[in-house]
């Protein structure tokens, strides 16, 4: 039986997801799980900006502000529910993105790249400066979902650790399944010609500014999801979710797993968030072996790690 | 009237600082095509560099000669070790290795000079000079006549000698340059050695000023990516009208409309002019070959 690359990729997923907490020594792994998968589906977002349709952001942290601190005010000012927060916040970040995109996106390559900059550095300025709404820099609260207190009523009991890893769990198949269907499809198909050749994409009839546009908005609602995820997981959230150094963490994960792929990206996820709790054996060494490992990588494996791996296993199969 | 004279004064000096990191940027960027985004980390080892060499005894001046020299030389060793074996390598791979270059060079300097804020004395002293009732510095004075004499200097080096002309020759064509025999991997050794050099000269000049420490650098990159993309990367003129821009753009902002958005002011102006000219001010027309 021959599976297609999707199943292939939902099977993979699924099976991580439930078969890891067997070899789980103590409940601090479903924590960092968690955390993996957060970050996991923003990571997918940017397969579908970056792997895709081959456009450049330093900036969808920017977004992933907005989704978190949607998720802390929302709730305080407008009476709505958390979950209703995470629903509004991707809104108005998929509302922003169309706004901004539609003048960004003209641009090509590193110009891209300081628009997108700008954007996100200007989102984090406003969440550091407007002390009296924000907290500032000191961060602020964030209530708590209610749904654990819901499915202990509903006699599954679950331990913070435990219900944030199944729920982000769930959530990162949803958001992989998504992703993949739209690879297949025909706007799938189209993103990739573009990422190709623009021009030869435009040539036979594509809608090259529509496209990006929409790659565009769907990651910055990723990337809010995942923003407001982790709000909602550490109950407190501080501006540095919207930080620069947050948007060029989501890029090397994805690049650095392998950007073409959404599994590859999500394994470059689960290696980076990984990565600083390995290295604290190295303590003072750590920012060093950081930077080498992403230069490293990027140097020898320039596809990311995952393809370069399978395609390694591929050979030895000869 | 004074006022307006002293932002004026804060914002030229800030801004040669930025002319000078985004000068940085466009020479690598014209030898390689490559964005260096541990351009800013150069400025921060000039000055941290100079730190320790004076702080065991070395004299200032040998002491800013050491900083530079050293800086150039890890600049060449990036060179050679990061960005040679990734040619050909995309766009997002190589922020990626620069970025990683500048954490490595960060958590290094962390670890061998530590975490502390800075400084060694100004130049010619710490008295204000009074112009027109405004003050400036004489720090600042050595920072503006720096930036001056480091674009005289490549202005001279790129049009009267051979050496620069070769640079300019791969800037603009790298095959072509090579079919004439110009030595297309020196041309990118110089250009790290220069632009690492004029970073650390950078990081020597304002560090009086600014005071220092190991994590000063990704703000600097930034903002001086951010001056190169808004004169057009890839123009040295550019990179002088961007910086000076953005420094003034800061320091009026701050002075009369808010200090905690002086950055935002920054960046919304590169947005809008990005918008209506997608190549900076003074950048090239692309046009692009199917």
């Amino acid at each position: 039986m021959k599976l297609s690359p999707k199943t292939a990729t939902l099977l993979v997923l699924v099976l991580l997801i439930a078969l890891s907490p067997l070899l789980f020594p103590s409940g601090y792994y479903y924590r960092v799980g968690a955390l993996i998968f957060v970050n996991a589906i923003a990571v997918t977002g940017i397969v579908i900006l970056t792997g895709y349709a081959g456009q450049i952001s330093l900036g969808h942290a920017g977004f992933a502000g907005i989704g978190a601190y949607a998720c802390a005010l929302a709730p305080v000012h407008l009476g709505l529910h958390p979950g209703l927060a995470m629903v509004l916040g991707a809104v108005i970040s998929g509302l922003m993105a169309f706004l901004v995109g539609r003048p960004i996106l003209r641009l090509k390559g590193y110009y891209l790249g300081v628009a997108t900059l700008g954007f996100g550095i200007l989102i984090s300025m406003v969440l550091n400066n407007e002390r009296q709404l924000t907290g500032g820099p000191d961060g602020m609260e964030v209530p708590d979902l209610g749904l654990r207190g819901l499915l202990k009523d509903a006699g599954l009991d679950l331990t913070n650790g435990q219900f944030w890893y199944w729920f982000c769990g769930i959530a990162v198949i949803i958001g992989a399944w998504l992703a993949l269907n739209l690879f297949n499809s025909p706007s799938g198909r189209a993103l990739r010609a573009l990422h190709g050749s623009e021009v030869a994409a435009r040539t036979v009839g594509v809608d090259v500014t529509r496209l990006k546009l929409q790659a565009f908005v769907i990651s910055a609602v990723y990337a809010s999801v995942s923003g407001s995820l982790l709000a909602l997981q550490n109950k407190f959230i501080t501006p540095d979710v919207a930080g620069f150094m947050h948007s060029i963490e989501m890029v090397t994960m994805a690049v650095l797993g392998g950007v073409g792929s959404v599994l590859g990206a999500i394994f470059g996820a689960a290696v980076l968030t990984l990565l600083p709790q390995v290295l604290t054996v190295f303590a003072e060494y750590e920012q060093m072996v950081l930077g080498l490992v992403m230069m490293l990588v990027m140097i020898f494996l320039p596809q990311g790690l995952l393809p370069s791996i399978l395609r390694r296993f591929r050979r030895g199969d000869e | 009237m004074p006022e307006l004279l002293q932002f004026l004064f804060s914002g030229v000096t800030v801004g040669a600082v930025y002319a000078l990191v985004a000068l940085g940027f466009t020479i690598i960027y014209n030898a390689s095509d490559v964005v260096n985004f541990a351009q800013g980390e150069f400025v921060m080892l000039g000055g941290m560099i100079t730190v320790a060499a004076y702080a065991a005894g070395v004299p200032l001046p040998l002491a800013a000669v050491i900083a530079i020299v050293a800086t150039a030389a890890i600049g060449v060793a990036m060179n050679k070790l990061a960005i040679e074996p990734a040619r050909g390598a995309p766009v997002v791979s190589l922020i990626i290795i620069t970025i990683g270059a500048s954490i490595f060079i960060r958590g290094g300097t962390q670890l061998l000079l530590g975490k502390q804020i800075h400084t060694f004395p100004a130049f010619s002293g710490d008295a204000p000079i009074r112009i027109m009732g405004a003050t400036i510095l004489p720090q600042s004075l050595w920072v503006i006549g720096g930036a001056v004499v480091v674009f005289i200097g490549l202005w001279l080096f790129f049009t009267r000698t051979l050496t620069g002309r070769a640079v300019l020759a791969t800037s603009n064509n790298r095959l072509a340059a090579q079919l004439v025999g110009i030595n297309t991997r020196f041309v990118m050794t110089l250009s790290f050695a220069l632009s690492a050099g004029i970073g650390a000269l950078a990081g020597v000049l304002v560090t009086p000023i600014t005071l220092t420490s190991y994590d000063v650098g990704l703000a600097l990159a930034l903002k001086g990516f951010a001056a190169a993309m808004l004169g057009g990367m890839g123009n040295p003129k550019g990179a002088l009208v961007g910086g000076l821009l953005l420094g003034l753009l800061e320091s009026m902002t701050a002075g009369y409309l808010s200090s905690q958005y002086k950055d935002a002011a920054a960046f919304v102006v590169i947005l809008l002019v990005l918008f209506f000219m997608p190549q900076g001010l003074f950048g090239r027309k692309s046009t692009e070959r199917v």
